[in-house]
């Protein structure tokens, strides 16, 4: 029996949120917040040092107990190569956002308890080794991230954060249904993610198990979100709180790339391959999609918003050419393996990067409390500091070598057009963000000191703490991937695999 | 703001960064090395120094540790910003040097592109210059795109996307391979169509230009083409099409530079044309001439560039009319501009005279078409390096106005250049190309040479005897010339402006249609909720209770609301009996009666286009 170190990393911050329940100061609260996210990390960092890749069907740092026996549902957590690089990106992420908010007097103590909850949820979708328990933390990550916009957003806070909920809600309605249906179709009945996984209920079923993996699909796609379904997503994040909408590009818009690798593609494994056609249709609307509605916002959010669209459209790009079993141009196991480890690196590199970005929007904010790009100019000159931070974070955004991003979308680009060629128009996406970015980043910083430049104050130590937390390892990565690689790749190919059977 | 001391100590340690360099890149190239470590998508970053690169790599530090030491002359260039940036850019371009496999390339490639940006667009105060970094790099992009394709084609062959393994792809990876390299490298060899970036490139600091034209980005475009010569002979089709590209370019920019009225212009131009002649000789396998031409062209352009950098600081204009005389006014940095004139120009027996007819003797074996078209080039080459010739050396008119003082550091930083002008053309020896890397299709024959040296001694002797009379070509047919073709113009027409128009079209339909579309659809199935019975309306609070409790007033809200409620009545009586079966089929009851309804609601209204699909596409 080993120690339960994987509960305690998923549960320890909804024990602490509890505990901030109770009437403690604010500045306390703060650095419990702090405390709290830091020790979370460093627990990851040494699970990650910890960590020897448990080989197909088993995860790592597994735990199981009695819960719910009835229905086949029992507190199933475990992580793989897949989980543990979002699990880390995860904690990273929250850490940050707990830094940024040091100096805060907006309700610290709640914000405090409310974000280590969230946290608990997020973490508890990438350790869920249970349909049940996944869908529990799923959904209460909605409900988490509601909350933050509606209490702490700015703007039109209490529509955007209720057209967030609905709408997510809704697609999360749809991803039940087809849980239900894999937990129908099993024998006997379970909602265990291994043991589903090791052999697909549907399999077999041609037209029930494509129908099924398709509620599952708009599930994911609505949380990802690819287009059509993203409306939600720019009004969300424009008046979500600098913090709500780093963790809401961060972290939840992975639970629905994640459901794809951890879901999708190993319990539905034929009906995947029905689907993989339309998979890489869809991934190549939503980046090309994004990208162009992303060169043409003048809200500084909007465009980081819209550019979270291009980068997931590439993951469910990768995702559905490692589906392409077998088709004319398949170049085997190693490109579609590629493909898979390439959308997990996007996951990860995106979270860090848009991460950084909405943090960035967040300083912005702070000082001016205006989005509008057209309304800055010169702020290379007043604000130095911020300028470097903004335009690392823009580089590795737009995909530049030497930054995880470029990492990412290499495999991505690599494994996927192997097996997609005729995906090669996505490409372009690549062309069209970098045009977004540098366009964003030369009306911020370069030209003369526009209307809302003067007085522009530089980052604060805190403030570029906080961005250069997700920066490091987005640049420590994307010069040396193989220590996230080689936890990457072997769970990647199993992946690619299960998905061949 | 940054002292004198800190801005000449952070010149200087940039220069002496490079010199070493330059020192250990010439015993790792002589020692020959490399090695790679795992980077991802089953590749390798990997260096060599052998090939081509043996002999480029020490040729880009040293050119760059020169442009360095010429930068410490000016105030704008010794600061600490620049200097980094001039080394990350160098940096970047001896990584694509030395790049044996494709992300390592990827990696060098991409980020000199970066660089160029930065340093083009240094004056970030002035829109117009960022603007031209952002072209540069968009352009060259673009056409790096090719190198994500070529990847791709690479892991498709099952490659370990090694450059060498490229060769060995066949069928339609290596087609692709081909392609992509060759549509990345015209990019940054500034060939056509993309040449027009390189006349926005001139918007960055002389060292700037002078680097980018000579031994970085440019150059290393050609430098790949002449490094994967062996893939385009593959393919069966792109080395005749970088031939004839590399042909044209020759032709169509050395006419350019030849009207052109700035002398930077004039030697941006002639840049595009020349590095044409090295894509020449890569699509006709002539790899050892390719190499020497681009050394060589290397030593020419740096000088030339830093030259008119010294003379645009001295007199403050660039353009060719202002300079008349500055060879006289200038005797030292007039000398060494001089000698570097005349080996852009063909004479004999400087550099480019000679490995330039090492090109052509190699294309004249191809084809003799191929030849001539090279010949019309080079005899256009003769009449923009003598058009700016005789501009220097002609008599000062009406006294001019004497200009600054150029820092002595200058002229002797060019020497070695210049000493490179006048001598390189020794790699075009047969006793030193055999043993330069690369191929030797064809040596050049006696008749060759005679053909090419008379065509260029003419021209140049008509070019000088009219400009010096100061006759200007007539304006009507070169003012497209003069404009570089209108490329720039063609290419926002054609690509930027529908482009942001297809963007304003695509944020307009999702702010228009896709976000509205939800209350639209939530109004439409109203009258569909209103036959629902009672056990759905109660279902429908239950969802609005859930989704809106004390928010009834916004109007989004109601929308929203009526929608869900709307979407869960109008399939719930569908829905009813097929939920029914999967609720007893759990056969518990503990998972919410409602949750099961509306999920089961969902099935048929995603049932729909899944069934399509699955018609469409059977297995």
């Amino acid at each position: 029996m080993t120690p339960p170190v994987l509960s305690v990393l998923v549960l320890l911050p909804a024990a602490c949120a509890a505990l901030l329940l109770l009437p403690v100061p604010d500045r306390a609260a703060r650095v419990a917040f702090v405390a709290v996210t830091a020790a979370e990390l460093a627990l990851v960092i040494g699970m990650w040092a910890a960590y020897d890749s448990p080989g197909p069907g088993a995860l790592a740092f597994e735990q199981q107990l009695s819960w719910l026996p009835q229905v086949g549902a029992s507190y199933h957590v475990g992580l793989d190569g897949l989980s543990l690089p979002l699990v880390a990106m995860t904690t990273l992420v929250f850490l940050a956002c707990a830094v940024f908010v040091l100096a805060e007097d907006d309700r610290p103590r709640l914000q405090a308890a409310l974000f280590l909850a969230l946290e608990t949820t997020c973490l508890g979708v990438f350790a869920a080794a249970d349909l049940v328990l996944f869908f529990l933390f799923f959904d209460l990550s909605i409900v988490g991230m509601y909350l933050s916009i509606h209490g702490w957003g700015h703007g039109e806070r209490r529509r955007s954060a209720l057209l967030f909920f609905l709408y997510t809600f809704l697609g999360s309605l749809a991803l039940l249904l087809g849980f239900i249906g894999l937990y129908v179709a099993s024998d006997p009945h379970t909602f265990d993610m291994v043991a589903l996984a090791a052999d697909p209920p549907l399999q077999g079923s041609g037209a029930t198990g494509v129908l099924v993996l398709g509620a599952v699909l708009l599930g994911l796609a609505v949380k990802t979100p690819v287009v059509p379904f993203h409306t939600w997503l720019p009004p969300a994040h424009t008046d979500a709180p600098a913090i709500g909408s780093a963790v809401l590009a961060a972290v939840l818009l992975k639970l629905g790339t994640y459901g794809l690798v951890r879901i999708a593609m190993p319990m539905f494994p034929d009906a995947l391959r029905s689907w993989a056609v339309a998979l890489v249709v869809i991934g190549v609307v939503s980046a090309l999609w994004g990208a162009l509605a992303a060169l043409a916002q003048t809200d500084l959010k909007r465009m980081v918003a819209y550019s979270s669209v291009n980068h997931m459209g590439y993951v469910v790009l990768a995702v559905g050419a490692a589906g392409l079993v077998g088709a004319g141009s398949d170049s085997g196991a190693a490109a579609r393996a590629t493909a898979v480890s390439g959308a997990v690196t996007q996951m990860v590199s995106h979270g860090l990067l848009t991460g950084a970005l909405f943090l960035l929007a967040g300083v912005v904010w702070r000082r001016t409390r205006d989005y509008d790009l057209d309304a800055y100019g010169g702020l290379a000159g007043l604000a130095p500091r911020f300028s470097a931070l903004l335009v690392v974070a823009a580089l590795g955004s737009l995909g530049l070598p030497g930054l995880s991003g470029f990492v990412a979308e290499l495999q991505i680009f690599a494994g996927g057009l192997a097996t997609a060629p005729w995906a090669a128009i996505a490409l372009l996406g690549i062309l069209l963000m970098t045009a977004t970015m540098l366009r964003a980043v030369q009306r911020l910083l370069t030209g003369d000191v526009g209307r809302l430049s003067v007085g522009f104050a530089d980052v604060t130590p805190r403030e570029w703490v906080s961005v250069g937390l997700l920066l490091a390892p987005a640049v420590w990565w994307g010069l040396a991937p193989r220590p996230l690689l080689d936890v990457l790749e072997p769970a990647a190919s199993v992946v690619a695999d299960l998905v061949a059977r | 703001m940054i002292g004198t001391d800190a801005r000449r100590l952070a010149g200087w340690s940039g220069a002496g960064v490079l010199a070493v360099a330059t020192a250990v890149s010439v015993l790792t190239v002589r020692w020959g090395g490399g090695g790679s470590i795992p980077f991802a998508a089953g590749g390798d970053l990997g260096l060599t120094t052998r090939g081509p690169a043996s002999v480029l790599l020490p040729v880009v530090l040293g050119v760059a540790t020169l442009v360095l030491v010429v930068a410490t002359a000016t105030r704008e260039t010794s600061e600490p910003r620049f200097v980094l940036l001039m080394l990350g850019f160098t940096a970047a371009a001896a990584l694509t040097v030395l790049a044996s496999t494709l992300p390592a390339l990827l990696l060098g490639w991409e980020l000199m592109g970066a660089a160029s940006y930065a340093l083009i667009g240094y004056r970030w105060t002035d829109p117009h210059r960022v603007a031209s970094g952002l072209t540069a790099f968009l352009t060259t992009r673009f056409a790096d795109l090719g190198l994500y394709a070529a990847t791709a084609a690479a892991l498709a062959g099952r490659t370990d996307l090694s450059l060498d393994a490229l060769t060995t792809l066949d069928g339609v990876p290596g087609q692709v391979a081909a392609a992509g390299v060759l549509v990345a490298a015209l990019g940054k060899a500034a060939q056509l169509p993309f040449s027009f970036w390189l006349a926005r490139a001139m918007d960055g600091p002389a060292p700037v230009s002078a680097l980018l034209h000579s031994a970085a980005m440019v150059a290393l475009g050609g430098y790949l083409l002449v490094r994967l010569s062996p893939l385009l002979a593959a393919s069966g089709w792109a080395d005749d099409a970088a031939a004839w590209i590399g042909a044209t370019t020759a032709v169509v920019l050395g006419a350019v530079a030849v009207v052109q009225a700035d002398l930077k212009l004039l030697l941006a131009a002639s840049t595009s044309a020349q590095l044409g002649f090295v894509v020449m000789a890569a699509g006709v396998g002539a790899t050892a001439a390719g190499t020497a031409h681009l050394v060589a062209h290397a030593s020419v352009k740096a000088l030339l560039f830093l030259a008119a950098g010294a003379w645009l600081q001295a007199t403050g204009s660039k353009q060719l009319g202002d300079l008349v005389g500055a060879a006289r006014r200038w005797p030292a940095l007039g000398a060494v501009s001089v000698a570097a004139l005349l080996a852009l120009a063909g004479v004999p027996p400087l550099s480019l005279w000679a490995t330039k007819d090492a090109v052509l003797a190699a294309a004249g074996h191809r084809s003799l078409a191929l030849e001539a078209v090279g010949l019309v080039g080079a005899a256009l080459a003769a009449a923009y390096a003598i058009t700016a010739l005789v501009v220097l050396l002609r008599p000062v008119q009406d006294d001019a106005s004497s200009g600054d003082r150029v820092p002595p550091r200058v002229p002797l930083a060019l020497a070695p250049l210049a000493v490179g002008a006048l001598g390189l053309g020794a790699l075009a020896l047969p006793a030193v190309s055999s043993r330069l890397p690369g191929e030797v299709p064809a040596e050049p024959s006696p008749a060759g040479v005679a053909l090419s040296t008379a065509l260029v001694l003419a021209v140049g002797a008509v070019t000088a005897v009219l400009r010096w009379r100061g006759d200007v070509l007539p304006g009507r047919w070169t003012d497209p010339l003069r404009g570089w073709l209108g490329l720039e113009r063609a290419a926002h027409v054609l690509v930027v402006r529908p482009t942001l128009r297809l963007a304003d079209g695509v944020a307009a339909v999702d702010d228009r249609l896709l976000a509205p579309s939800v209350a639209v659809l939530g109004r439409s199935t109203l009258r569909l909720a209103g036959t629902v019975g009672k056990s759905e309306r109660r279902l429908s609070a239950a969802v609005r209770d859930l989704g809106g409790a004390g928010l009834r007033g916004a109007g989004l809200v109601a929308r929203a609301e009526r929608l869900l409620a709307a979407l869960v009545d109008g399939v719930g009586r569908g829905a009813g009996a097929g939920s029914e079966t999967v609720r007893r089929s759990s056969g518990t009851g503990l998972l919410h009666h409602y949750y099961l309804q509306v999920a089961g609601a969902l099935l048929l209204v995603v049932g729909v286009p899944l069934l399509v699909l699955l018609l469409t596409n059977p297995r």
